[in-house]
């Protein structure tokens, strides 16, 4: 699933930051925090002004003719050899383990490969290749984390994020039951399957409510969106953020200051 | 639930599915048998490989399964040559209905009246039950929760224990009004009890039929792990016996059954061995005290050696039905086996049933998955289900040039509307320039953004447009 060897970069000097439609159309705030907390890190951040959405939704539905005229328009968007960080195990996922077989057989192979092999999640970015050291000045809190499946199981990265909450000392990380199994998003599976997603979402609320953090992060978007979205429907007290946000929020002495 | 009896599983179409699913999670009970059975597996899979190198071991398990398929037609060449030698009659059978005469055929020349017969999901396939007791002859499952599943009239809602959908006092319900025993919540009292009628059927039965786990080219060996020792009774007490398997189950040599084995047990179960492993070679033998006088081994494409043609659904034949992948599948988990309405329920079903059935007919089966993962994560021969699911997403709406499908049925699921939507979008997120005009425009006018999105805001509220999107921000920030 995973790749099998995964070697980080050195640190670099630039790197390009892919934000994903979800980020850019709904979560900007979280966008403007991981390019932020890239910054604060010494890193000048590139921000490809023609991007648009690495092509997953089509992919995942099987209109790949579709999928690769979004997704060739995203292959010219970085042209130096700098790391692609994508704030999204999904995205990054698509990105690093799909493009090369979305491509094979086609005159951008090569390109697509070259491209998946220095896209990074974010999350995974700051710790393991900025070696990012968190100081907490926030209020204490307790809150608990969804790992998305895509970052658990296509990137590999589930101990990534309690791994930079932990450097956070007023911060209490709690972990729901059955914390690998998915939260039932899947993109379009959410409406050609809504029951079954929505029996899926209701028992990941559940289960997040139950650790009584009243608040959960997490790196993924559309898990966000279909968590936070089934909690307000139903009146449940849970709140969602991305982890970016989160880490931003509490290291940042203007607090969140965005742009 | 009980919508198997009066099914042809072969004539189901989407509606049912859904209409299936959202009975399945309306009903407590089966969402409560289902979790904690599958809560249970899931805990016993991982305390079987505490201590093992699990990853190498797939990796092992995998390249045996890979270098077995590499060398199908040979192997099974192979296979045939030996079992002949050893007096084991083999036959090919294209298709179910092919190996259903074949198996019928064999009761007509000795005469047979009642068979007895071990787990096996091929003569499920089959229909093998339903076929023989129409023209006359009586076929009693001897296995547990196939004895269970038979007397209630169904089919297996799981691969490895076919009536889990059913908690113990729904059994004892069952047994008592079928078979007259008393009401009990003691398993043990329930399984003496059928153990009791069983003993019975073996002891007259004039034909055995069981599935096979690995069949071995090299030396002729049939493979069956099994815990209750209906297997060694079914294949030894009666004088004949019929093995009846798809022909993806061979493998090179006996060491290829050693990993193959540790990992089918422990996914399965979580066992580190079954109670009984047997292993058939010949029928029995001049100066042998027991065994059956003739053995036979039916070999069954239905459908395989199509798939057989493709080197990545190829990945499908890989299996050796452990059933790991749907007892770790958050879908199945919820709807229960019975939904699918096929054969093969779970993550298993949804890429190998399409190509038994077709597209048309399992069109529903592809898209019945959020591509969570969890089934290849766990799968011990690292069969790559989520991507196999893709492949035949694509296949089922057909619009590929690069990849243009193949399999019976394929572009069943193209509408015309959907293709549109999907042109739509593509020709909007390969412009740069439109596709920042366009978001750029949602994001001033997102009061008017609809309230209402179909299935997603059934349980959840809408997503919100931000006020400005992130490509806004950045320019103003100057870059």
């Amino acid at each position: 699933m995973a790749d099998p060897i995964k070697i980080y970069p050195p640190k670099p000097s630039h790197v390009y930051f892919y934000a994903t439609c979800l980020i850019d159309m709904f979560y900007p705030d979280a966008g403007m925090a991981g390019i932020q907390l890239l910054e604060r890190e010494g890193i000048k951040v590139i921000f490809p002004e023609d991007q648009t959405c690495c092509g997953q939704p089509a992919y995942t539905s099987g209109y790949h003719d579709e999928a690769r005229a979004v997704a060739k328009a995203q292959l010219n968007l970085f042209p130096e050899d700098w790391p692609i960080v994508v704030p999204s195990g999904s995205c990054g996922g698509m990105m690093r383990k799909h493009y090369p077989s979305l491509f094979k057989k086609t005159d951008q192979e090569a390109k697509a490969t070259e491209i998946a092999a220095r896209t990074w999640e974010l999350t995974d970015f700051l710790l393991n290749v900025c070696h990012i050291k968190l100081e907490d000045l926030g209020e204490p809190t307790t809150v608990a984390m969804h790992t998305s499946c895509s970052a658990r199981r296509e990137m590999g990265i589930a101990e990534v994020g309690p791994r930079l909450i932990g450097q956070l000392q007023n911060v209490n990380l709690v972990e729901q039951i059955r914390a690998e199994e998915c939260c039932g998003f899947g993109g379009t599976f959410t409406v050609r399957h809504p029951e079954i997603s929505g029996a899926m979402v209701s028992e990941k609320v559940d289960a997040l409510t139950d650790t009584g953090a009243g608040a959960f992060v997490t790196t993924d978007c559309g898990c966000m969106m279909n968590i936070a979205g089934f909690a307000e429907k139903n009146n449940k007290p849970l709140e969602g953020q991305h982890i970016l946000s989160f880490l931003w929020e509490r290291t940042s002495p203007t607090n969140g200051g965005g742009s | 639930m009980n919508q198997s009896t009066a099914e042809d599983p072969h004539h189901i179409d989407v509606k049912e599915f859904h209409s299936r699913a959202r009975a399945a999670i309306a009903n407590p009970k089966i969402r409560q048998n289902f979790r904690k059975a599958m809560d249970g597996l899931i805990t016993k899979r991982k305390d079987a490989f505490e201590g093992w190198d699990l990853e190498a071991l797939r990796d092992l398990g995998a390249n045996v399964r890979l270098r077995a398929l590499a060398n199908l037609p040979d192997l099974l060449e192979q296979l045939e040559t030996k079992l002949t030698a050893n007096g084991i009659k083999v036959h090919w059978a294209i298709d179910g209905d092919e190996a259903c005469r074949i198996v019928r055929n064999i009761c007509v020349a000795r005469n047979a009246k009642t068979v007895i017969k071990g787990k096996s999901m091929v003569s499920e396939e089959m229909e093998l039950n339903h076929y023989l007791e129409e023209r006359g002859i009586e076929a009693l499952e001897s296995d547990l929760g196939e004895y269970i599943v038979q007397l209630a009239g169904e089919t297996p809602s799981h691969i490895i224990m076919p009536a889990i959908h059913k908690n113990t006092g729904e059994i004892s319900e069952l047994m008592h009004e079928k078979t007259g025993t008393d009401l009990s919540n003691d398993v043990e009292y329930l399984t003496a009890s059928a153990r009791l009628q069983l003993r019975e059927k073996f002891m007259n039965a004039d034909v055995g039929v069981t599935g096979v786990n690995f069949a071995v080219a090299e030396t002729g060996t049939l493979c069956l792990v099994e815990n209750e020792g209906n297997g060694r009774m079914t294949t030894t007490v009666p004088p004949c016996h019929i093995a009846v398997t798809g022909i993806e189950k061979v493998v090179g040599n006996l060491e290829d059954v050693v990993p193959l084995l540790a990992l089918l047990t422990r996914s399965a179960t979580g066992q580190h061995i079954t109670t009984y492993f047997n292993m058939i070679s010949s029928p029995r033998k001049p100066g042998e005290l027991d065994g059956p006088e003739e053995v036979h081994l039916v070999l069954v494409d239905n459908g395989r050696s199509s798939i057989y043609q493709d080197d990545e659904l190829l990945d499908t034949l890989r299996c050796i039905r452990c059933g790991a992948c749907m007892n770790h599948c958050p879908v199945y988990t919820r709807v229960g086996g019975h939904t699918y309405g096929t054969t093969y329920p779970g993550p298993i079903g949804k890429i190998l049933m399409p190509h038994l059935i077709g597209l048309d007919e399992g069109r529903h089966l592809p898209t019945a998955s959020s591509l969570c993962g969890a089934c290849g994560e766990v799968c011990p021969v690292k069969i790559p289900i989520p991507d196999l699911l893709v492949r035949l997403r694509q296949e089922s709406v057909d619009g590929d040039k690069l990849n243009p499908a193949k399999i019976r049925g394929h572009g069943a699921k193209r509408g015309t509307v959907e293709a549109m939507i999907w042109k739509g979008w593509s020709w909007m997120h390969a412009r740069p320039g439109v596709y920042r005009f366009g978001t750029a425009i949602a994001a001033r006018l997102r009061k008017l953004q609809p309230r209402q999105l179909g299935g997603w805001t059934k349980y959840r509220t809408a997503p919100k447009l931000a006020a400005k999107t992130l490509h806004e921000r950045m320019k103003e920030r100057g870059q």
